[in-house]
């Protein structure tokens, strides 16, 4: 298809969707997600499926809702004074604003990784264990030693720390210390990892790695990032998502998207004309 | 510099130059003017520090060294004419032993113990001065006969034979020798006769009356009888009492509703109103807290007066705001991401709070606390309206007993009638108060750098 450039700015939003023959079987569904803050409406009637065992990236200009859209898949929009989400979100096709369901355990099952590397003042063994042991993962310390190791290696930073477990892991490099909080989401066992730019406070090399592990984990996780780098997104992605003003404006297969937008406001992002 | 006038533009930056430089002048003398002053303050701030520390010094340090009397005391079996403490007999029931024992402690005390104090300073009196019992007794602080006699209570064996002892002089004993008293006032307005002066002076020439460390001041009571042996030790024990009041009550009352507020508590009008009012109190005089606190815990609950618990109460009442508001501000300093870290990972808010927030703010926690804790102990208004500044003479054994406090000590000290005796007996209070102050504030330092250390 060619670069057709579209009517922006239609009264009635729709959001442009480019089906994926190939796509795997649908995880999470968004269907009709609005958030407001307050009195502001930060985002408008966001509806898109992410499929399972893959990466999902939500790209976008500052101040476009994508991060706030993240923050609603595991609910930690809950812990934000004012903040209010209407719409649905289906994980496996349970309503995770239910009130039934308990954000506690929800958040066993989505795990997240913030923009600035976050791991707790204590021992790097610590800041893994923590999330096992509160949630009662483990049945006795050789099991949860047993989770802290594997979770470390899978975040593929065992090999760097195994000798000093038990220095803080504050003390690690922006790089490590972010891989540390991978380790520490994983450690939980989520079916789902949400990722809030997880690389935009790293250096070049420490975002390749991490890219490279986001690339690894997505055999086992459904995972879903938000990213300022259109590179980023374009290598790691199967899935990307454009969001502007608080809408969804496009979706399809990455390689669609990057290559061939449908829409004027994605191809003008991509291009660099806007953000 | 080379510039070349027919340049435009490098003409007009040196010309901005030389308008940067005309105002250099001006703004590098407001700065030191400002320096100055800023030092000029430091330095008013540790003059005034350094001489209060100086006037307490000067005054307070003296009243640690007392004259005491090197005498021998003979144990006069025709004075001390009452048997031997009863033993309790085979078949003597228990009231019976009882009353027999009074009895004996009843005659004891009845004995004429002035009489051997007398009789042992007669000795000292050297040849030619006239002087009369009164007067010679006068020399001695009057407590010092239960001493003579405690120490008979305690081995009788010394019935019958002579000891020497170092008796306490008195108070005004000690005014004349430190010069407390103008020497040169005539004998109306002295408080010891003349003979008795002439006494004191002749025995501290001869090396017979000699200063020694006041334990007194640590280890006794408030006296009124024997001012020179007037101690702080019911005091000192009243405001640990408090203390541990405040401290068992205001930190987990202090913090826990910091936490609730700062971590729990939904923003809203009410919320609002009650830090609002939290502020406000932190800005209550304290004698206020002494008003409600006789209104309520000694009128309505009828605790009873002048008890270390209503004190501890009235304390913690005034501690809580300072505790609340510091708690608050060391929870609002932890990073947000901190706290997103572990609801992540679905952490409760209870264990994000206990696990996460708490312990990083525990250091400044507990600094504010020690602080708020040294301010209460030093805190007076609020004691004088729950009957804490009563004379007491006794150690108080628990927290309801009758007990007074280190800053109410001071201010009764302050005015007792001895003035020039006092004076000092008031600097030695504040000394103590302060060592504890200091010492409490230095466990605050010492906490925060090791929890510190340990992050």
């Amino acid at each position: 298809m060619s670069a057709t450039v579209l009517e922006t700015a239609t009264p009635v939003h729709q959001t442009v969707r480019t089906p994926d023959p190939d796509a795997r079987p649908v995880r999470l569904r968004a269907e009709d997600v609005s958030v407001f803050y307050g009195e502001k409406q930060a985002l408008f009637d966001v509806s898109i499926d992410i499929p399972e065992k893959s990466v999902s990236a939500l790209i976008g200009p500052s101040g476009c809702g994508k991060s706030t859209f993240l923050r609603c898949i595991n609910r930690m929009n809950d812990t934000i004074e004012g903040c209010r989400v209407t719409g649905s979100i289906l994980l496996d096709g349970e309503s995770l604003y239910d009130p039934a369901l308990d954000v506690v355990e929800l958040r066993a099952r989505i795990g997240m990784v913030f923009q600035k590397p976050n791991p707790f003042p204590k021992s790097i063994f610590e800041n893994v264990a923590y999330g096992p042991r509160i949630h009662g993962l483990a049945r006795n310390k050789t099991d949860l030693e047993e989770i802290v190791v594997t979770s470390l290696q899978k975040a593929g930073l065992y090999e760097e720390v195994k000798d000093r477990l038990n220095q803080p892991g504050t003390g690690l490099s922006g790089g490590q210390q972010q891989r540390l909080c991978i380790a520490r989401a994983i450690a939980v066992g989520p079916e789902v990892i949400l990722m809030d730019e997880p690389c935009s406070a790293l250096d070049p090399i420490a975002t390749a790695i991490i890219e490279e592990l986001i690339d690894e984990l997505r055999a086992n996780y459904t995972i879903v990032i938000v990213t300022h780098s259109m590179q980023q997104a374009a290598r790691v992605s199967q899935k990307t998502a454009f969001f502007h003003l608080g809408r969804l404006i496009e979706e399809g297969p990455t390689e669609e998207i990057f290559t061939n937008p449908r829409e004027k406001r994605t191809q003008d992002y991509i291009t660099g004309r806007i953000g | 510099m080379s510039s070349s006038p027919s340049n435009p533009s490098q003409d007009q930056a040196s010309a901005r130059r030389a308008v940067v430089r005309a105002g250099l002048a001006r703004r590098h003398r407001t700065e030191r003017a400002f320096r100055f002053a800023g030092l000029l303050a430091v330095i008013m701030a540790l003059g005034v520090v350094a001489s209060l520390f100086a006037t307490i010094l000067g005054k307070g340090l003296p009243a640690f060294q007392q004259p005491y009397i090197t005498v021998a005391v003979t144990f006069d079996p025709e004075i001390i004419d009452v048997g031997p403490e009863p033993v309790r007999q085979a078949g003597q029931s228990d009231a019976d032993f009882r009353a027999a024992s009074l009895a004996w402690q009843r005659q004891l005390a009845m004995l004429n113990w002035n009489a051997i104090i007398e009789h042992s300073m007669r000795e000292l009196v050297p040849d030619g001065l006239e002087i009369d019992t009164r007067a010679l007794l006068s020399v001695v602080e009057t407590s010092e006969r239960h001493r003579v006699r405690e120490l008979l209570v305690a081995d009788p064996t010394l019935l019958g034979r002579t000891v020497t002892l170092d008796l306490l002089a008195s108070a005004n004993v000690d005014n004349w020798l430190k010069g407390s008293i103008d020497r040169s006032l005539p004998d109306a307005r002295q408080q010891l006769t003349a003979p008795a002066r002439q006494l004191s002076d002749q025995l501290y020439a001869d090396g017979v009356i000699h200063m020694g460390f006041s334990w007194s001041i640590l280890t006794n009571v408030d006296s009124r009888a024997a001012p020179a042996s007037a101690g702080l030790a019911g005091a000192f024990m009243g405001s640990l009492y408090m203390m541990l009041v405040v401290i068992v009550l205001a930190v987990p009352i202090g913090v826990g509703s910091a936490i609730y507020l700062e971590e729990f508590a939904p923003r809203s009008r009410l919320t609002d109103l009650i830090e609002v009012n939290i502020n406000n109190l932190a800005a209550v005089p304290s004698i206020v807290f002494g008003l409600l606190g006789a209104a309520l815990f000694i009128n309505y609950f009828r605790l009873p007066l002048s008890a270390p618990l209503v004190g501890g109460l009235v304390l913690t009442l005034m501690t809580l705001p300072t505790i609340i508001i510091a708690t608050r501000a060391a929870l609002k300093g932890v990073p947000q991401s901190l706290r997103q870290a572990a609801l992540g990972l679905g952490a409760s808010r209870t264990q994000m709070v206990f696990h996460h927030v708490l312990p990083m703010t525990l250091p400044s926690i507990l600094t504010a606390t020690i602080i708020g804790v040294a301010q209460a102990l030093g805190e007076t208004a609020p004691l004088l309206l729950i009957g804490m500044n009563a004379f007491v003479a006794q150690i108080p054994s628990s927290p309801i007993d009758q007990a007074t406090a280190l800053p109410a000590q001071i201010f009764l000290w302050q005015g007792n009638e001895n003035r020039n005796f006092f004076e000092a007996r008031t600097s030695a209070a504040i000394m103590v108060l302060l060592a504890l102050m200091i010492a409490l504030n230095a466990v605050a330092v010492f906490l925060r750098t090791r929890l510190e250390r340990n992050k």
